[in-house]
């Protein structure tokens, strides 16, 4: 699933590392939803969005939404 | 890379149980040595314990997947072990036919369990390569 992820975590100047420490995961997990490889449980998904003060739709972007 | 508590329990437990199948292995293979045809309780004790500390290595994998918080990582395990397991079975019903019509020996079914690990090997692999795919 496609997310904003990466710019999100740009845009605060927050390394992969930083992130993970903040949402409690490894690093290799955040790589792994950054990159669309894996698709976060619910309850995580919510951590993420809650984290950028944002709604989850505004993170992550519904496969059925993509042009 | 940080490693999650749930994971050093892991290690902990699998090096223990390791550890204990060979002092049992020893100590069963003397015992059998020292003492051939023995039956009885003894026996029976000495030829199922190293057999309980490989069970052992099965409840440290089931209780590491209770335990690991990071979803994404006990996804890592969930699919390393299933691909470990298909490929055991999937060896042990091929080598179980060929050994029924006489096209392969017998083998000792404890054997299983290191074609097992070996899998777990495999599934390591697996879950190298498709985390390099699209990183």
């Amino acid at each position: 699933m496609n997310n904003s992820l990466r710019a999100l975590r740009a845009e605060r100047g927050w390394s992969q590392q930083d992130l993970a420490e903040r949402l409690e995961v490894s690093r290799q997990s955040v790589n792994a939803i950054e990159t669309g490889r894996y698709d976060p449980s619910l309850p995580l998904a919510f951590k993420i969005a809650e984290l950028f003060d944002l709604a989850i739709e505004q993170v992550f972007i519904s496969p059925s939404r993509e042009a | 890379m940080s490693v999650s508590s749930a994971r050093v329990r892991y290690n902990k437990r699998v090096l223990l149980f390791c550890l204990g199948y060979v002092v049992t292995l020893i100590g069963g293979v003397s015992y059998f040595r020292n003492h051939p045809g023995a039956h009885g309780v003894t026996a029976y004790a000495a030829a199922v314990a190293p057999a309980l500390l490989v069970i052992g290595v099965f409840f440290a994998v089931g209780r590491y997947l209770v335990e690991e918080q990071d979803e994404y990582v006990r996804m890592l395990m969930v699919r390393q072990t299933l691909i470990a397991t298909a490929f055991a079975l999937s060896l042990a019903t091929l080598w179980g036919f060929l050994n029924a019509f006489d096209l392969a020996p017998h083998i000792d079914s404890y054997y299983i369990v290191v074609v097992w690990f070996a899998g777990l090997g495999i599934g390591q692999c697996v879950n190298t390569l498709l985390a390099g795919r699209s990183a």
